[in-house]
């Protein structure tokens, strides 16, 4: 049975990819959602809009972000040429503000007056206080109260860029729960209110619309890999929470059958612990936030604690996207440990001299796994989605050293 | 005819409206919430609403939250929701049961063996709070197809050119959400309720009830002057949380404060003159 003539062809008009994806909100959000997807499509033929994204992904982010070849990374491994898409030297340290930037030009156009956003490990948090504060917008951040403790300097950060940073202490009180208080502020405030998802999650247009503004980040490795090497690599590797810096890069090579790609989800301290954040490797089909895809949950469908060591992994729930292309077999999905990543943060470091963020350090464990076994002319790419900087105070914790 | 339309006639017969009571299945545990329930249309509950618990009630404010974390700690399921009601159902077939809550644990279980079993429970109405008419072939058209009402919640964001979709394959009666919000948080004003009434009414012959917000006698009795029912959960749960010991157990006092709250509510409900006596259901 031949696969899709196209894997870059969705979502369907009601926002499904497969059976993933939809709008499963509350009917007070529905008029909402379906206005951000008329002012999407609407930007989306506006030459001007892709005009000013362009103007400020250049001279405010700095893009293209460098794809750098990691020569000592690649020698220690003795196999594939690894390759590192550097998504963290984009200003404020991460592939998040490809996004952010995108929606606040959107929601400008939507003449919304106030910002509202979730983050876990604060990285998109951080993005979006800084484009509001580029754009003179109030910006309200929702942040899980165990999240705030691991992740205090992008907390005190957020609040410098002039946001206001609430702490969710309901349930789990991490990313999915300041999801659940992010969209209950939406509710309750529909006129002026826009919510600027963070990840290729929620109702639709969401998921569709961030990847289309992460997607920069595997257009520029198309171009950069065929100039260093005159042709595309064979090998991608993004770690995946909600999915999206991996869908960024994923998305332009889909319908290129002899790239392989990686998803590398957070195992934890192991899938056999439960202890772990991997939707698609320990989860189920299931419906939240807005969309369905797979999630951690219990036999009864209720939404089980997750737990990695980066926060911007410890999501019970993936990108339905990522649902569809784990299901089509398109996307490998593997997982790597807490103890994996921590060991990779600390090689690239020594390596190449370069500080991973602990969720792109799962994605380097991976990519050192993979790599010995692959000949030395497999050309490689690492999603280097953010810089480590954040996450000192939680390695220096784990390693037992006291700042 | 079902349940919940003979309840309707009848309150029109009696020229009232009716109070509508929510709480959640297994709040704090299953024999108080057991306790309750059976008590609560003789308390003067003309329908009941019954939560099926979720961890994530992203349309629910504190209180509700709370109660569906204390009714899944205290080892609720979907399962034994249904069971609960089976045994309520036992004891009064007239009383019209609707199941609220979020589809996640719906999808799980399986929406034709959930449907199945529902049904044969004694369910009449299903209101699932994240399932929009986008998304009807979900549970939607399979439920009226089973015979149990699918009832549509529409907001203050439900304009005339949103209503339409809303009341397509709306069923027992429309659900007004007073307010643009979370459940148990600000209350609306009565000229603006009855404004938005009299508005749904232009669109639709089904009986309107309103909830969110509505938390007094007096409140309950603003809103039956307006509507067909007035539906009170918040406020009920709240006093259900205030009669927990420190380890969240009921105390003694918990299943007659409750049930004491019903009839005063009942009492505004039905001293109210419906302007607008409801139309015969469809």
């Amino acid at each position: 049975m031949a696969g899709p003539n196209t894997f870059r062809g969705g979502p369907d008009d009601r926002g499904l990819f497969g059976i993933h994806g939809g709008r499963f909100v509350a009917e007070t959000l529905m008029p909402l959602v379906l206005e951000v997807e008329r002012a999407y499509e609407a930007a989306k033929r506006d030459p001007n809009f892709a005009a000013e994204l362009r103007y400020y992904l250049e001279h405010y982010v700095g893009r293209p972000s460098p794809l750098y070849f990691a020569e000592r990374l690649t020698r220690q491994c003795r196999g594939a040429k690894i390759y590192l898409k550097r998504e963290d030297l984009n200003h404020t340290g991460a592939h998040k503000v490809n996004n952010t930037l995108g929606q606040i030009l959107l929601a400008r156009r939507m003449g919304k007056r106030r910002i509202i956003a979730e983050t876990g490990a604060g990285q998109h948090g951080v993005a979006t206080a800084t484009v509001c504060a580029l754009f003179d917008l109030p910006c309200v951040v929702y942040m899980g109260a165990t999240d705030i403790e691991r992740q205090k300097p992008n907390v005190f950060r957020m609040k410098l860029l002039g946001a206001e940073v609430r702490p969710v202490t309901s349930g789990t009180a991490t990313l999915k729960d300041a999801m659940n208080e992010a969209l209950r502020d939406w509710v309750a405030n529909v006129d002026d209110t826009y919510y600027l998802i963070g990840t290729v999650a929620g109702p639709h247009p969401y998921p569709a619309m961030v990847r289309d503004f992460q997607t920069v980040i595997g257009d520029e490795v198309r171009v950069q890999m065929m100039r260093a090497e005159d042709r595309l690599p064979d090998t991608l590797i993004a770690c995946v929470g909600g999915g999206s810096n991996a869908m960024g890069l994923f998305h332009p090579f889909l319908d290129d059958p002899d790239v392989a790609m990686i998803g590398v989800e957070a195992a934890g301290e192991g899938l056999s612990t439960g202890r772990h954040a991997a939707s698609l490797n320990g989860g189920a089909p299931g419906v939240l936030h807005g969309n369905r895809s797979y999630y951690l949950q219990d036999e009864d469908g209720q939404i089980l604690d997750t737990h990695s060591i980066s926060a911007g992994l410890d999501y019970p729930g993936v990108g339905p996207e990522h649902a569809w292309l784990f299901e089509q077999k398109r996307v490998e999905y593997v997982t790597v440990t807490d103890r994996e990543a921590l060991t990779a943060f600390q090689l690239l470091t020594r390596l190449e001299g370069i500080i991973p963020a602990l969720e792109s350090a799962h994605a380097v464990a991976a990519a050192t796994k993979r790599a010995p076994n692959l000949p030395r002319d497999h050309l490689l790419v690492i999603n280097l989605s953010g810089r480590g900087d954040k996450d000192v105070n939680t390695v220096a914790a784990t390693l037992g050293v006291k700042l | 005819m079902s349940r919940i339309a003979a309840r309707f006639a009848k309150l029109q017969t009696e020229g009232r409206a009716g109070l509508v009571t929510y709480l959640t299945c297994g709040d704090p545990d299953r024999a108080t919430f057991e306790k309750i329930l059976a008590r609560l249309p003789k308390a003067g509950a003309d329908l009941i609403e019954i939560g099926m618990p979720f961890s994530d009630p992203m349309a629910d404010g504190p209180a509700i939250q709370a109660a569906s974390l204390r009714a899944l700690k205290a080892g609720m399921t979907l399962a034994k929701t249904l069971d609960v009601l089976r045994r309520f159902r036992k004891a009064d077939n007239d009383t019209p049961a609707i199941l609220m809550g979020y589809y996640n644990p719906i999808y799980r279980y399986g929406v034709s063996r959930f449907l199945k079993d529902a049904k044969a429970a004694g369910c009449d109405g299903l209101i699932v709070v994240d399932l929009p008419p986008e998304h009807d072939d979900e549970l939607c058209l399979a439920a009226r197809a089973a015979g149990i009402d699918f009832i549509r919640l529409a907001t203050p964001t439900s304009d005339d050119k949103r209503l339409p979709a809303i009341l397509t394959n709306a069923g027992g009666f429309l659900y007004y959400v007073a307010i643009a919000g979370i459940t148990g948080t600000k209350s609306a004003r009565a000229e603006i309720v009855a404004a938005a009434v009299a508005r749904l009414r232009r669109h639709t012959g089904l009986p309107i009830a309103v909830g969110f917000g509505i938390r007094t006698p007096t409140q309950a009795a603003e809103v039956a002057r307006v509507a067909d029912a007035a539906v009170v959960g918040s406020a009920l749960v709240d006093r259900l949380a205030k009669n927990l010991d420190r380890r969240g157990k009921a105390k003694a006092s918990l299943v007659p404060a409750v049930l004491k709250d019903v009839p005063a509510l009942a009492a505004g409900v039905r001293k109210a003159r419906p302007r607008h006596p409801a139309r015969a259901a469809q």
